[in-house]
């Protein structure tokens, strides 16, 4: 159950800990109450349903950034066997807010063929020391370096490179800056563009400006169902440009940065679908939703030579938001 | 991402008052040096190709004038003058961005943020970007990315080398999401336009961040920039945020770049053409 809930879940909430309190009771044998569990729960869905059914941009975007929204090590850990963590860029340092490493994804039947995947991705933290040690999700020029690696040696041994975006930005900081975060993040696109296997690229967070589309130039590009993908993010569009945050709603609703949004642009290639109430309510549906799309995808992309796919998705890119 | 142009209109705002900009040249007759303070003959600093003929300081200048001291007299053809920013997102923020394109066409009679096309360099023909700061600060919405793009398949087509100057505060808000797809679309013509083996030479002038310097401006094969241009991917009031601390000094310029290792040189401008011209020379295969 979700901890922490935004004031648009507190009626669930509610019910939750209704539904809660009347599970610790049948265990305690005083009396049965699973009818009212029953009821209780068909309730709570229906008004899961008829908040999700409206949500806004902003409702969205605070979702994306939900405290207990699933990171990328929990889709990790849930869809692959053996995966291996790899570490550093071999120049500076390691930067924990990038997680990158080799796989399988887990088969749902034996008589399928195991599939070998290099997994990069966007790391927040839970606690307030792992998410300072993520830097809250927020890479320095280290990280995109440690992924340029492993984007080179994914090519080498030929195996499909999923990047899970999830990050609120690039890091602005006087490190950063005096290590080439521009060019770090420029080398980035530049290197998945060019390699010669498959890239497929989900947002499963927040898609945050030049530290997603770092990880973002890729095949095929998804969303999750309630993820965000934005030059700027809502608070700095609204101080910058409206020059008052108070307006964060109204400029989260200007960028049009929900998956249905950018869909409907024409700049993502699919939505993948969150369980009821977001993924928070459930990562293993979650996580599941993500395989299948990852794996469809792998299989359309994976007979293609590897010249072929990188002259395509240079041409995909070349066209994408075309003027003429 | 680009926070300077609105620093800069601050600046601009406060200084009118004070008859004297930072960046361009005013109206006036004499012009204040924001280097050195020195009070200089207007007419004096144009001659000097708008650089303090005291403390060295570049002004800013607009795509015009970087025309004129790159480009052999006359030999500059414009290309793709025809596209014209559309508001796909319909944005609006404390203007429309509808009338922020109507404005800053009639500030500086130009379509958008760049200008491009072909010329020769002393001689040498290439294709070219040119900047415009005056436009919306220089930032990369759809039709800077269409004109990059472009430039580089007329280049491909035509086998020239590319030079791009720079001067932006980053992507361009107001067209969200496409803004920043121009990221990787100008780098993916890089890619191809790579085969050519040709050069691509990126001049940084002041500023170049955000967006702009996180994508196409950052991976050219020689990287130069002009003395003291601001260069970097936050803008220095946002890590000042961020770290709750003074920058250094010097913090982000030309001078700091060249130290770190992120370019290859720092060029005056009335050292540039003769630079690229030189390296032109050397790079091409004929």
């Amino acid at each position: 159950m979700a901890a922490y809930l935004l004031d648009f879940e507190k009626p669930i909430g509610e019910l939750e800990n209704k539904i809660e309190e009347l599970k610790t009771f049948n265990l305690s044998g005083i009396a049965n109450v699973d009818e009212e569990i029953k009821n209780l729960e068909t309730k709570r869905d229906k008004v899961i349903n008829e908040i999700f059914k409206n949500l806004n941009s902003w409702q969205i975007a605070q979702l994306s950034r939900h405290p207990s929204r699933p990171y990328t090590l929990d889709y990790i850990d849930i869809i692959t066997d053996n995966f291996i963590e790899m570490h550093g860029d071999r120049a500076f340092m390691d930067d924990r807010s990038v997680v990158g490493g080799f796989g399988f994804i887990k088969k749902d039947n034996a008589a399928l063929k195991p599939q070998r995947v290099l997994i990069v991705g966007h790391q927040k933290g839970r606690t307030t020391k792992d998410k300072m040690q993520r830097n809250f999700g927020m890479s320095n020029p280290e990280g995109y370096r440690k992924a340029q690696r492993l984007f080179k040696l994914a090519e080498k041994y030929l195996i499909p490179i999923i990047t899970l975006i999830d990050t609120p930005g690039a890091y602005p900081g006087l490190g950063a800056e005096e290590r080439g975060q521009s060019e770090a993040i420029a080398r980035s696109i530049y290197t998945l563009l060019n390699i010669k296997v498959p890239v497929i690229s989900v947002i499963i967070g927040e898609g945050g400006s030049g530290g997603a589309i770092a990880f973002g130039a890729a095949d095929k590009v998804f969303m999750l169902e309630y993820s965000i993908y934005s030059v700027i993010s809502p608070e700095g569009c609204a101080s910058i440009l409206y020059k008052d945050v108070a307006r964060t709603e109204e400029a989260a609703n200007a960028l049009k940065l929900t998956a249905k949004d950018l869909l409907n642009l024409k700049i993502i290639d699919g939505i993948i679908p969150e369980p009821l109430g977001g993924s928070h309510r459930n990562k293993f549906d979650a996580a599941a939703n993500l395989k299948n799309t990852i794996i469809e995808a792998i299989n359309d992309l994976k007979n293609k030579k590897p010249d072929i796919i990188r002259d395509e998705r240079i041409k995909k890119w070349i066209n994408i938001g075309r003027t003429s | 991402m680009h926070l300077f142009r609105l620093k800069n209109n601050n600046k601009d705002k406060k200084d009118k008052k004070d008859a004297g900009k930072p960046a361009g040249i005013p109206e006036g007759l004499w012009v204040k040096c924001p280097g050195c303070s020195e009070i200089i003959y207007k007419k004096e600093l144009e001659r000097n190709l708008e650089v303090c003929p005291k403390c060295n300081y570049h002004f800013r200048i607009n795509s015009e004038n970087r025309i004129k001291i790159i480009f052999d007299e006359g030999s500059f053809v414009r290309l793709f003058d025809d596209l014209k920013p559309t508001d796909i997102l319909d944005f609006k923020d404390t203007k429309k961005y509808k009338d922020r394109l109507k404005e800053d066409y009639e500030k500086t009679g130009l379509s958008d943020a760049a200008v491009a096309g072909y010329g020769l360099i002393e001689k040498i023909e290439a294709a070219s970007v040119i900047f415009d700061f005056n436009f919306m600060g220089g930032s990369m919405g759809r039709v800077v990315g269409e004109k990059i793009t472009k430039t580089f398949e007329y280049a491909i087509e035509k086998k020239l080398p590319v030079i791009i100057f720079t001067s932006s505060g980053g992507a361009r808000m107001q067209e969200g999401i496409f803004s920043l797809m121009q990221m990787a679309r100008t780098i993916a013509v890089i890619s191809e336009y790579e085969k050519t083996r040709l050069p691509y030479i990126s001049v940084l002038t002041d500023p170049t961040t955000g967006g702009v310097s996180a994508s196409f401006a950052s991976i050219g094969d020689i990287m130069i920039a002009e003395p003291k241009a601001l260069i970097g991917f936050a803008g220095p009031r946002v890590i000042e945020k961020t770290i709750h601390q003074n920058l250094p000094e010097g913090f982000q310029r030309a001078e700091y770049l060249l130290e770190h290792g992120m370019i290859d040189m720092i060029v005056e401008r009335k050292d540039i053409k003769n630079t690229i011209k030189n390296l032109l020379n050397l790079l091409i295969n004929d």
